[in-house]
């Protein structure tokens, strides 16, 4: 008897599992549904988007969006994303996805084609617009942006460096007066951030990962130049060793107590680092500019978060309207006035209010224009790890730049294809 | 001598056991610009992490609520169904037992996180996805072990005459479990149930596989979210604070029911 | 069940039990048969197959899977794995052999205090009621670059970094959190010990660490052996303590349900199925030998009791 039960639950689950392969695929025809939707983003902009939202709410009572917020971390957040999409709930409508996943949400068909028509592409900045691309059709309305900005001491340093050279120079002449202080830091864990900062340090030389054609392109010299940048930074202690640690917080932390002269982050910590009333040591006594490169001015990866319609939403018209309204050009400006978060339309970098309440925008406006996105690949997930596996083996001295950089070519041109 | 050496002793294990735990609590009161700070107490102290904890949109009231729910239900229906196969195990005569047994412990020797994608699959499939059920039935998978395995070894250090008298008195054998061995088994019952809901309570990978609803996701689950004002920043003291909270409730079971856990803990393993 | 007891109630009364014995048993084992059973079939049958590898002419990922023979497998004798396969071996023999040793002499002092033992015996029970992604984050907090940690010892250690000090770091937060559990189990171990045998000792002339190695571990070895079982299991299939405190993919403390993790995140279900399949063997054969070598017989009890009662 007991074996019976056991063996008709099993027999019972089986069939279960059957019927479940068998949902509706996502081209069901509920293109043009209209009706309630959940809007899929992540806590800290939520206070910023709920006061939009609810005006959304307040002028559509029959298409209410309801906000749902993922995990922090970004792994754990494209985690749910997936597994929602492969369970292929309709339980989210409107995602936000973060710049690099748009070519994995494209290609699996988790995400929808947007139409461009209502949507005012050519107010965005042009290389936000691009990370919401996969060959070369919109799958994600650029929403939020942003690029790696160099803070820098102006009490220390007279005007920003331009290149990786006038930028150790700068380090000589203020560091022979003050000891114990580090020259430069970014971001250096085994993790997403480590992708940025090389691809950012490849790129400020003058190359990039991939070249024009897709194919993997670090054998060309440009990259040896930037790992060789990095590792001969962490030997000759330009670098501060504690930076293999750092992710964006802890490097914040230690520039606000005077560990650093540089510091590459991103634009929200320069509100933080400015408050005078917590823990900063340097608050309005330092400025940013953008990355110094090479032979000349560096450039940025591009960050950013951007807004999908799930290939199994129900009410996709829905989705696809609130996506035009909270990427239109009024909703932008109200965000902006309570959120630092960078956004992507170009009109804002010249608003004359908000530059006053974000001084470095101008700043940031020239790093967007100059930053690239990082590798579009549909197995980005693997890209990256694959990239921070050979970086982080070169700057912890386990393989030199060559091993790194040839043994890196190797593994993305096989996850590429 | 003795006693001196004794004591110190103690004083090592209560040190070892508490200074971490101190000093994540020591941690969640600074204020957030004080938060690199390493004096012995926070100065001053302040409430700023935890009331970013419950801040408005977290929803991290409604976060332990739901933690309870999953763990209190969990033990539930695992001492409920766990007494019932704990008994049979211990009592009943019948072909296969040690087999049996041995099969529930070697339930406690699975990957959790070779499990999860295919119950996702299937849950999905059933539409159980954001419910209790979802997280409810998963945790047993560990509690339901835990719980046959300490019941059994319970109830068979019961006198046997107990249920001799009663089925001498004409009651059958489901009867005299019934009616004479549970309620002299209940503080074994009692103490198991401490213990499942304790495991329950710190579930994490089933929870946040299961459940994308806010409104349904448990205190454990929620801590893994907390982000500060930027997208990059993070909040240790918020996180801290959190954990505290999360661990409270543990905390306060433990201090109450400290002899009883012990004693559970110990009837499991030891004859 | 005893021989006198079935020759006593006759073989009608016997089918009777079985019947009561399967209803009672049934809803324990329908549950498990839910939760554990169906998806360790399905990953055993996932670990045979491969989807979403291949993109069509237009970019889109080929929908479907395709059974793929032992290829998910082929990573079972790469670096990584074998890398995680000694990660996981290493930080159960280091933790359980520490919990061991930490366990038997907090038991001994818990055995000889009596003033504040209720307050000893609570505190010992916290780093065991902290769930261990609170844990996680605590030890992160501590052994930061800038932490409390570096502090104390007065040295720059980068705990989270790769290399020994990254494993160290995650076997203190470990047995932080599980050498009192072990502690309690011995120290009930302890209690059952007669009071007499240890005076008989000191008749004989014993000496303390005489009367510790020839007559407490020996009467303590059963409860000690379950333990370190128990927590054998556990600590083969650690996975959130090195991922939350050091970071995922770095190789010195990469354990294999860490490294299932990761490819199960990455989408990679068919090689996380393998590796996860793979895990489970080991873990299974390790109990196996265990008992085998040591006779922890979880089943001892049985046995013991039918010897006493015919």
């Amino acid at each position: 008897m007991r074996a019976i039960s056991v063996v008709a639950a099993t027999a019972a689950l089986g069939l279960v599992a059957a019927c479940g392969s068998e949902a509706p695929g996502p081209q069901a025809q509920n293109d043009d549904g209209r009706g309630p939707i959940t809007f899929v983003s992540t806590k800290f902009d939520a206070e910023a988007t709920q006061i939009l939202v609810a005006d959304w709410n307040a002028a559509h009572p029959e298409e209410k969006v309801t906000s749902v917020l993922l995990p922090e971390s970004a792994d754990e957040g494209r985690r749910k994303l997936i597994q929602n999409a492969q369970t292929k709930s309709d339980g989210m409508d409107v995602v936000v996805l973060d710049a690099v996943w748009t070519a994995e949400f494209a290609a699996n068909r988790w995400v929808d084609e947007l139409p461009e028509a209502g949507l005012d592409i050519p107010a965005f900045l042009p290389p936000a617009v691009e990370t919401g691309k996969y060959r070369g059709k919109l799958y994600a309305m650029p929403f939020l942006t942003g690029t790696g900005l160099l803070y820098y001491r102006k009490d220390l340093v007279e005007k920003p460096p331009t290149t990786w050279a006038e930028m150790k120079a700068a380090c000589e002449k203020a560091l022979a007066k003050e000891k114990g202080m580090g020259c430069y830091a970014g971001q250096y864990d085994k993790y997403e951030g480590l992708t940025v900062n090389f691809a950012e340090a490849v790129q400020s030389a003058g190359g990039s990962l991939l070249d024009g054609s897709g194919k993997p392109s670090l054998t060309d010299g440009k990259a040896k130049e930037a790992l060789t940048f990095l590792v001969d930074g962490f030997a000759d202690g330009l670098i501060p060793k504690e930076a293999i640690t750092y992710k964006e917080e802890e490097g914040r932390n230690a520039f606000e107590r005077g560990k650093f002269l540089f510091y590459r982050n991103w634009a929200y910590m320069y509100e933080q680092s400015n408050k005078t009333d917590g823990p900063s040591q340097v608050a309005g006594k330092f400025d940013v500019a953008p990355l110094p490169g090479l032979d000349g001015p560096g450039s940025g990866t591009l960050g950013g978060n951007n807004m999908a319609v799930s290939s199994y939403s129900k009410h996709k018209q829905t989705a696809r309207d609130f996506i035009a309204y909270m990427t239109g050009a009024e909703q932008e400006k109200k965000f902006a006035m309570s959120n630092s978060s960078p956004l992507a339309r170009t009109a804002l970098y010249e608003d004359p209010e908000l530059i006053e309440k974000y001084p470095y925008l101008p700043a940031l406006k020239d790093g967007i224009l100059a930053a690239k996105p990082r590798p579009q690949a549909v197995k980005y997930g693997d890209v990256t790890a694959a990239v921070q596996e050979s970086v982080y083996g070169a700057i912890t001295g386990t393989r030199t730049v060559d091993e790194a950089l040839t043994g890196l070519q190797g593994t993305l041109g096989d996850l590429i294809k | 001598m003795k006693r001196v050496l004794t004591g110190l002793g103690v004083a090592a294990i209560v040190a070892y056991c508490l200074i971490p735990f101190y000093w994540m609590v020591v941690s969640s009161f600074r204020r957030t610009a004080d938060i690199y700070h390493q004096t012995p107490l926070p100065s001053p102290w302040s409430l700023e992490s935890y009331a970013g904890v419950f801040d408005e949109g977290t929803g991290f009231g409604q976060a332990l609520l739901n933690s309870a729910v999953v763990a209190v239900v969990t033990t539930a229906v695992t001492l409920l169904i766990g007494t019932l196969a704990a008994y049979a195990l211990a009592r009943l005569d019948f072909r296969g037992k040690n087999v049996i047994l041995a099969l529930i412990i070697a339930v406690s020797m699975f990957p959790g996180a070779l499990l999860v994608v295919p119950l996702l699959k299937l849950f999905t499939s059933i539409g159980w996805i954001n419910s209790y059920q979802a997280m409810i039935l998963p945790s047993m998978s560990f509690a339901l072990p835990l719980t046959v395995w300490n019941l059994t070894t319970f109830f068979r250090q019961m006198p046997r005459e107990l249920e001799h008298a009663a089925m001498i008195d004409g009651c059958s054998a489901f009867d005299a479990f019934r009616k004479v061995i549970l309620p002299v088994a209940a503080p074994g019952v009692f103490t198991t149930a401490i213990l499942a809901f304790i495991v329950t309570w710190n579930e994490f990978i089933i929870a946040v596989t299961m459940v994308n609803d806010v409104d349904r996701q448990t205190a454990t689950v929620r801590i893994a979210q907390f982000t500060g004002a930027a997208k990059f920043a993070t909040p240790f003291g918020t996180q801290m604070a959190a954990g505290v909270l999360v661990t409270i409730p543990l905390v306060i079971l433990v201090l109450f029911f400290q002899r009883r856990i012990v004693a559970g803990l110990t009837a499991g393993a030891v004859k | 069940m005893s021989g006198a007891a079935n020759r006593r109630r006759g073989p009608r009364e016997r089918a009777g039990q079985s019947r009561l014995a399967a209803l009672m048993l049934s809803p324990t084992l329908v549950v498990l048969a839910l939760v554990v059973l169906y998806p360790l079939l399905s990953a055993v049958r996932e670990s045979f197959y491969t989807s979403g590898e291949t993109l069509d002419a237009d970019g889109f990922v080929v929908e479907g899977e395709r059974f793929a023979g032992l290829a998910n497998y082929s990573g079972v004798l790469g670096e990584r794995f074998v890398n995680a396969l000694a990660n996981t071996t290493l930080f159960t023999v280091a933790t359980v052999s520490i919990e061991v040793v930490l366990g038997v002499l907090m038991a001994l002092v818990m055995h000889r205090a009596f003033r504040g033992r209720g307050f000893l015996r609570a505190s010992i029970l916290i780093p065991w009621a902290v769930p261990t992604a609170v844990s996680g984050l605590m030890w992160r907090w501590i052994f930061q670059a800038d932490g409390v940690a570096n502090t104390i010892i007065g040295q720059q250690i980068l705990w989270t970094t790769e290399g020994v000090q990254a494993k160290i770091a995650v076997i203190v937060a470990d047995t932080w959190k599980t050498a009192p559990f072990v502690g309690l189990l011995v120290l009930a171990g302890l209690q059952i010990i007669a009071g007499e045998v240890y005076e008989a000792a000191r008749v004989d002339g014993a000496s303390a660490w005489q009367t510790f190695w020839r007559i407490t571990l020996p009467l303590v070895r059963p409860a000690l052996l379950v333990a370190v079982l128990f927590r054998m299991m556990d600590a083969l299939r650690v996975f959130d303590l090195p991922y939350v405190l050091i970071g995922p993919r770095k190789h010195s403390v990469e354990t294999l349900s860490a490294l299932i993790w990761d490819e199960a995140t990455r989408v990679h279900y068919g090689p996380a199925s393998a590796y996860g399949t793979m895990l489970f063997l080991y873990i299974a054969l390790i109990a196996f030998v265990f008992v085998k070598l040591l006779g922890a017989d979880l089943l001892a009890d049985v046995r013991t009791r039918r010897r006493v009662a015919s």
